[in-house]
């Protein structure tokens, strides 16, 4: 059990070691790199069934017990997490075979993209805040690296925003550490969720619970710091922008939905408005800024931001149906815009360029890659029936039964904004006539197998969760109902109840 | 103590807002570090400040004797000492990068990755190296 539990982790640290070590054989690193992402996704499909059937996992580092130790948890939205972060390494690590991928990986791709995927694992498997902070660091250096893997002129431009903010982000996270830590004399999460209800000074709990929203607030690209995203993602190559797109700002979804369902849970009532107004804002704001721009990868960078926000409807209402729609649509969403990413990249070569006014034709010319880019468009849009239907219906039906009104209503209207961006890439891209100018960009069989094999696979299994929902959908109930019964996660953590303590101090 | 500690931390982040206001990424990344300086002076502080016996194990004991100073936040300034470190040099490579690329440390110079020009159709500013970087 102990090693399956750190089989997410030491895949992609052991990945990572070889390909750097392999730094000038590209050739061996890239089947290196391919492997090493399968590996990760068999590991967390073996870890999501284990959860499945014995509830959370627990392993204590080096046998330190609980509070004391560093520890690994894996419950079933942790395992979730892991399987679609594996998912998306392997479509990835075959995306990064098409075009360009002599010169990524001469820059050191693969080396930084396993560490990124390290990164991102650590944070979902680990038990415990500091930890956490530790995790966000290695997935934060890592993407530093890739995004400025190319030293372009606009990379270093985008890579300056996004490292400036990030970079502030980071020590909020770090401060709210330290003062939770003088408030509860512990860093284990189950132990401060033990202890957190019953902390005399509730005031200064909420305080650190705000610089936490903050913190990851930052790292999602929520309402109003989201400007750092769309300032750099579309300057980054294409694998690259759709691995960001697709983990980075979850991760900062997942730890705000960990961290308020299971420490600030008792305090529902101070966060949930909060949350449901940054969401709204959140939606709202992102789904403008697509509809304002012509350049594929910006109206996508802004549709994440506007996503973020229904992710973060669970929080806000804390009832088991809006966490699931919650889950589900983390899920859906990775998928879908991971999968954007990726067909923006094949437009790119199939049209030769990024700018809807420069692009057009390509549905006369490729209607394979028109039929391609529907599928997750119009789920991204929540047209039924695709995967992006479910999670909006769960989303919405919450926000209805919680008597959230309002908050319902945004989330239809964005959805019918969402729906108006991808017809304008469809309408610009495919349908308009093809421009003078545009001319494909040669490329090999080879690198066109690489890029359309993922895109392709992607889009099936977002037809399936479409389809197919009742898995999915059980799924997510289970998870969120999990994420609700803090008992239960405390029980498995801590077992019988010990305490760490301050000298002098709080306990 | 803890209010001289206080009002240390206090100094240290009202000195790194300011920088943060500043046109220039140099000082920004100042600001960083001296706002980082203040987070693990916030973290020493939370896990109270009493012993000034250094935490060692001594050779025939196998606990801490209780009136040694509590090592856990020493542990985690250790570690953000050393995250912060890299960031900050990653940080000023890449301001490094940006003076020698763009020529210029000034963000609001920056047209490259937010311009609605298309950035082949700018012409190139020249390199000129900035003197009143003030």
């Amino acid at each position: 059990m102990q090693i399956l539990l750190v089989a997410p982790l030491l895949i992609p640290l052991c990945t990572a070691a070889l390909t750097a070590i392999l730094w000038s054989r590209p050739d061996l690193q890239r089947p290196l790199g391919l492997a090493g992402a399968w590996l990760l996704l068999g590991s967390a499909v073996a870890l999501l069934s284990a959860a499945w059937e014995h509830g959370p996992l627990v392993g204590q580092m080096g046998g330190w017990a609980a509070p004391y130790g560093i520890t690994l948890v894996i419950d079933l939205f942790s395992a979730i997490m892991l399987v679609i972060t594996g998912l998306m390494a392997v479509a990835v690590a075959i995306y990064a075979m098409g075009p360009g991928a002599v010169e990524r990986d001469k820059a050191g791709f693969q080396p930084l993209f396993h560490s990124l995927i390290l990164g991102v694992a650590g944070a979902f498997s680990t038990g415990d805040i500091f930890n956490l902070y530790v995790w966000f660091e290695v997935m934060l250096i890592a993407s530093f690296g890739l995004l400025v893997l190319d030293r372009t002129r606009e990379q270093i431009d985008g890579g300056l925003r996004y490292v400036a903010l990030n970079l502030v982000g980071t020590l909020f996270f770090l401060m709210a550490v330290g003062l939770l830590y003088g408030l509860t004399g512990t860093l284990n999460l189950a132990d401060i969720a033990r202890v957190a209800p019953d902390i005399e000074n509730q005031g200064a709990l909420a305080a650190v619970g705000v610089l936490l929203l903050i913190a990851f607030g930052a790292k999602a690209a929520v309402f109003p710091i989201f400007n750092w995203l769309p300032a750099a993602y579309h300057t980054a190559s294409m694998p690259v922008a759709a691995i960001f797109a697709a983990l980075l700002t979850k991760v900062g979804v997942y730890a705000i939905i960990r961290v308020f369902t299971l420490i600030f849970a008792h305090d529902a009532a101070f966060f949930g408005p909060i949350v449901g107004v940054i969401a709204m804002a959140t939606m709202v704001t992102g789904v403008l800024g697509a509809a304002s721009h012509y350049d594929v990868r910006r109206i996508l960078s802004f549709h994440i931001i506007s996503q973020i926000g229904y992710m973060l409807v669970g929080v806000a209402l804390m009832t088991p149906l809006a966490i699931a729609g919650s889950v589900l649509y983390v899920v859906h969403h990775i998928i879908v815009k991971a999968n954007l990413f990726l067909i923006a990249g094949a437009m790119r070569q199939e049209g030769g360029s990024f700018a809807l006014r420069r692009l057009g034709g390509l549905w006369a010319a490729k209607p394979i890659l028109g039929l391609l880019f529907l599928v997750p468009a119009l789920s991204l849009a929540g047209l039924p029936p695709l995967s992006g239907f479910w999670g909006k219906f769960a989303v919405i039906r919450a926000g209805l039964e919680a008597e959230a009104y309002v908050l319902a209503g945004v989330a239809l209207a964005v959805g019918l904004l969402t729906l108006y961006s991808m017809i304008k890439i469809w309408n610009e891209a495919f349908w308009k006539m093809k421009p003078e100018a545009a001319k494909s960009i040669p490329w090999t069989r080879r690198e066109r197998v690489a890029t359309y094999a993922p895109i392709l696979a992607l889009a099936a299994l977002t037809l399936t969760i479409g389809l197919w929902t009742e898995p999915f959908a059980a799924l997510s109930l289970a998870a969120a109902e999990e994420l609700l019964d803090r008992q239960g996660y405390i029980q498995a953590v801590l077992g019988s109840v010990q305490t760490a303590g301050l000298p002098g101090g709080a306990e | 103590m803890e209010s001289l500690f206080a009002i240390a931390i206090g100094i240290l982040t009202a000195a790194a807002v300011y920088m943060f206001l500043a046109r220039d990424l140099p000082r920004v990344l100042i600001g960083f570090i001296m706002l980082g300086t203040a987070v693990n002076m916030l973290i020493l502080a939370a896990g109270r400040i009493g012993s000034i016996v250094p935490a060692l194990v001594a050779g025939n004991e196998s606990a801490l004797t209780a009136a040694a100073a509590n090592p856990l936040p020493q542990a985690l300034i250790l570690t953000a000492i050393v995250i912060g470190f890299g960031l900050a040099a990653f940080a000023l490579m890449l301001i490094v990068k940006s003076q020698r690329i763009l020529g210029t440390v000034m963000p609001e110079e920056m047209q490259e990755a937010e311009g609605d020009v298309a950035p082949q159709a700018l012409p190139a500013p020249a390199p000129a190296r900035r003197k009143d970087a003030a």
